[in-house]
């Protein structure tokens, strides 16, 4: 045999006397930006686009490559879902319209609750109220995946282990809706008495996510949760002993509050010029902004509700 | 492509076609003369030892780090003739933590410290091939971190687990699992070769499966026995009564991994199965072993006999008349150059076409004129030939 040629585009380009239609031997070796082993870590959005590449869909399957079962998923969402929705926490959405019909977009809202409700309760009502229902995958603390049980369940029905690198595969990739909470466990941990007041949007450089993903935000705003679950108090020793992420004196199941959900206007993430997420300065200076907007609609909320209950 | 050359430190299990064998530990003297004396330019390194159930912990570290370090000891040095360099690592590599990625790039670093001392042998050794590479400039390194395998006769842990009637798992955890089949590996490693792709690539199918569906499509009933507080005690009890369950394969039952395997597919390669695929066959494997098992002889090379059947004058004549199904020549019989070439698709004969010789070429040019005569491969042929045969005018 003959010396095989080590890259094919190299050397056919003198002699191809057909001329026509290139029909390539192979797929042609592009070039790739791999120079060193010891790459340092850094997102894929500065190699080449990959995008084509995703693996296709299997009609076999009834799990995707995140861990997410239809089936589990759809039983969930018929028994459980389906009854806190309509009937425990009647919820009402305003602006559903916000939430794009069709590629990625990053979901920002506020946080509440022991086992907070909010993340299945937008889920359902992107299901429910949208013109093209869409999933909705849930950034969770990674320490969750440590949790027995819990891991398995979240994973099963729609929940993403909190890494850069898979926001920014589901948004950029995968063209997905993507929720985030960006007070993180502060939220979660938060006590009755500061209902309504949001954490900092620190647990996630989440403008960064969106600008590098080239996706809107859409900003929401949930009211309800606070008091659907309250919590009254921490016990420290309780969670050190159990080792649980934590352990507060709350009602053991939701209390019946009346739950409502505004989606805000998107907030465009295009016009910052080149790698904008490299000016410390201006990712602060949108994140407050975002956190405000939040803030004050929360509060509009509050202020236009006429009871807890009923809403 | 010229000779190849296969150097083990036991013998071959397969009956070997046109690969030549030498038996050699890796002492890097003695693959220095060998790598000298045949002028090899491409090295494939598929030695590394990742899995602890393949070979004995003290044998393995031998062979990853001295081992590693011996052949690319043998292939550096300015009057080496090794252009290419092919090392077969794990995706081991990455371990196996809460805070993982879903989908590990080839830039991600790995988070955290290797834990076992398989990953830290892993994790050097690829450290030793990097070294390697930045004082090499003019060898091509490519790094393959190749998932977990579905082979039929590799001893690993996955496949040890996967073989049991009823497959343990932890209670309360469903880990995402990510396989690549055998065949897979190989055309990896041939793409590799053939091609000139410097840098690391993932290796592993398409498609991440939850355990629960991996162990469904095998058939078979999944029993949550370990205790997801205090496994490893479990596992040691589990170890007494005869089933060993590394500490890797634990960490893999409990929180999984997938690969992002897209610039590998970006370099041309196609993945013959997706994951969800392999493991349907290794059902299919599965259940034929126990017939398989019975009846057959494993394979045993003996030197002198492969010895005499290549290098014997007297069996030089019997190569000089090769059995039929391997003729190029006399097109005018209209018998298809290759066996079963009516059955290849276009895209499938214009992949052969690079690797012939220029007559096969010509009688491939004519049987596909007076048959088929698809034109992407006549021209592609054409393409072929003037390219081998760079005076003659092409047909």
């Amino acid at each position: 045999m003959p010396d095989t040629p080590t890259a094919p585009d190299s050397d056919a380009s003198g002699a191809s006397p057909a001329g026509n239609a290139d029909p390539a031997p192979d797929a042609p070796t592009r070039e790739l930006a791999v120079s060193d082993l010891t790459g340092e870590r850094r997102l894929p959005v500065a190699s080449s686009d990959l995008r084509e590449f995703l693996p296709g869909l299997e009609p076999e399957r009834h799990v995707t490559d995140w861990g997410r079962s239809e089936l589990v998923e759809g039983l969930v969402d018929r028994t459980i879902y389906d009854f806190l929705y309509h009937y425990w926490f009647r919820v009402e959405v305003e602006g559903i319209e916000n939430v794009p019909a069709q590629g990625g977009a990053l979901l920002v809202s506020n946080h509440a609750g022991a086992l907070p409700p909010d993340g299945m309760m937008i889920a359902k009502a992107i299901r429910e109220e949208h013109q093209r229902p869409r999933p909705l995958h849930i950034i969770v603390g990674s320490g969750l995946k440590g949790l027995p049980g819990l891991s398995m369940l979240i994973t099963k029905v729609g929940g993403v282990p909190a890494h850069p690198a898979n926001v920014h595969r589901l948004l950029f990739d995968e063209h997905q809706l993507v929720l985030v909470f960006p007070e993180g466990r502060n939220g979660t941990e938060k006590p009755l008495k500061d209902r309504y007041r949001l954490r900092r949007f620190d647990q996630w450089n989440f403008v960064e996510a969106a600008m590098r993903a080239r996706v809107p935000i859409v900003p929401l705003a949930v009211l309800g949760t606070e008091e659907a679950q309250p919590i009254f108090a921490h016990v420290s020793l309780l969670r050190r002993l159990t080792g649980l992420p934590r352990l507060p004196i709350t009602p053991a199941f939701y209390l019946p509050a009346k739950l409502r959900v505004r989606f805000l206007d998107p907030v465009s993430t295009e016009d910052f010029g080149e790698e904008p997420w490299n000016d410390p300065a201006l990712m602060q200076t949108l994140t407050a902004d975002i956190r405000a907007l939040v803030q004050e609609n929360l509060l509009e909320m509050v202020a236009e509700r006429g009871s807890v209950w009923l809403g | 492509m010229e000779a190849i050359i296969g150097v083990d430190s036991s013998d071959p299990r397969h009956e070997l076609d046109r690969t030549e064998f030498v038996r050699v530990d890796s002492q890097h003297g003695l693959i220095r003369r060998i790598v000298n004396a045949a002028a090899i330019d491409t090295v494939v390194d598929t030695r590394l030892v990742v899995d602890p159930m393949a070979a004995p912990l003290g044998e393995a570290h031998q062979s990853n780090a001295i081992g590693t370090a011996n052949i690319l000891a043998a292939c550096a040095g300015g009057g080496s003739p090794v252009r290419k360099f092919v090392f077969k690592s794990s995706a081991d590599f990455y371990g196996c933590e809460p805070g993982d990625p879903a989908f590990f790039t080839e830039d991600m670093a790995r988070p955290h410290p290797p834990r076992t001392a398989m990953e830290r042998d892993i994790v050097n050794a690829e450290g030793l091939v990097a070294d390697f590479a930045a004082r090499n400039r003019g060898t091509s390194v490519t790094v393959l971190r190749v998932a977990s395998g579905i082979a039929v006769e590799e001893r690993a842990s996955h496949l040890a687990l996967l073989a049991l009637p009823i497959v343990p798992t932890i209670l309360g955890f469903d880990p995402r699992c990510q396989f690549i089949h055998e065949d897979d590996i190989v055309g990896v490693l041939e793409h590799t070769v053939r091609y000139d792709l410097p840098g690391v690539f993932n290796a592993a199918a398409d498609g991440v499966l939850a355990l629960s569906e991996v162990i469904s499509l095998l058939g078979k009933p999944m029993l949550p026995i370990l205790p997801p507080w205090g496994t490893s005690f479990a596992a040691a009890q589990l170890r007494r009564a005869g089933l060993r369950v590394p500490v890797e394969m634990l960490r893999q039952l409990r929180f999984g991994r997938g690969l992002d395997n897209r610039r590998l597919k970006a370099s041309g390669y196609s993945y013959r199965y997706t994951t969800r695929e392999a493991v349907v066959r290794l059902r299919a494997q599965q259940r034929l072993r126990p017939l398989l098992r019975s009846g057959t002889q494993p394979y045993q090379y003996d030197r002198e006999v492969e010895d005499f059947l290549r290098w014997s004058p007297s069996v030089q004549a019997l190569q000089a008349d090769p059995p039929p199904s391997q003729t190029f020549g006399d097109a005018s019989r209209a018998a298809p150059p290759l066996a079963s070439y009516d059955d290849l698709g276009g895209e499938e004969v214009i992949e052969i076409v690079a690797s012939l010789e220029a007559d096969a070429l010509e009688a491939l040019a004519h049987y596909e004129a007076t048959h088929l005569a698809r034109r992407t491969v006549l021209a592609a042929i054409e393409r072929s030939l003037s390219r081998k045969r760079p005076s003659g005018a092409a047909s």
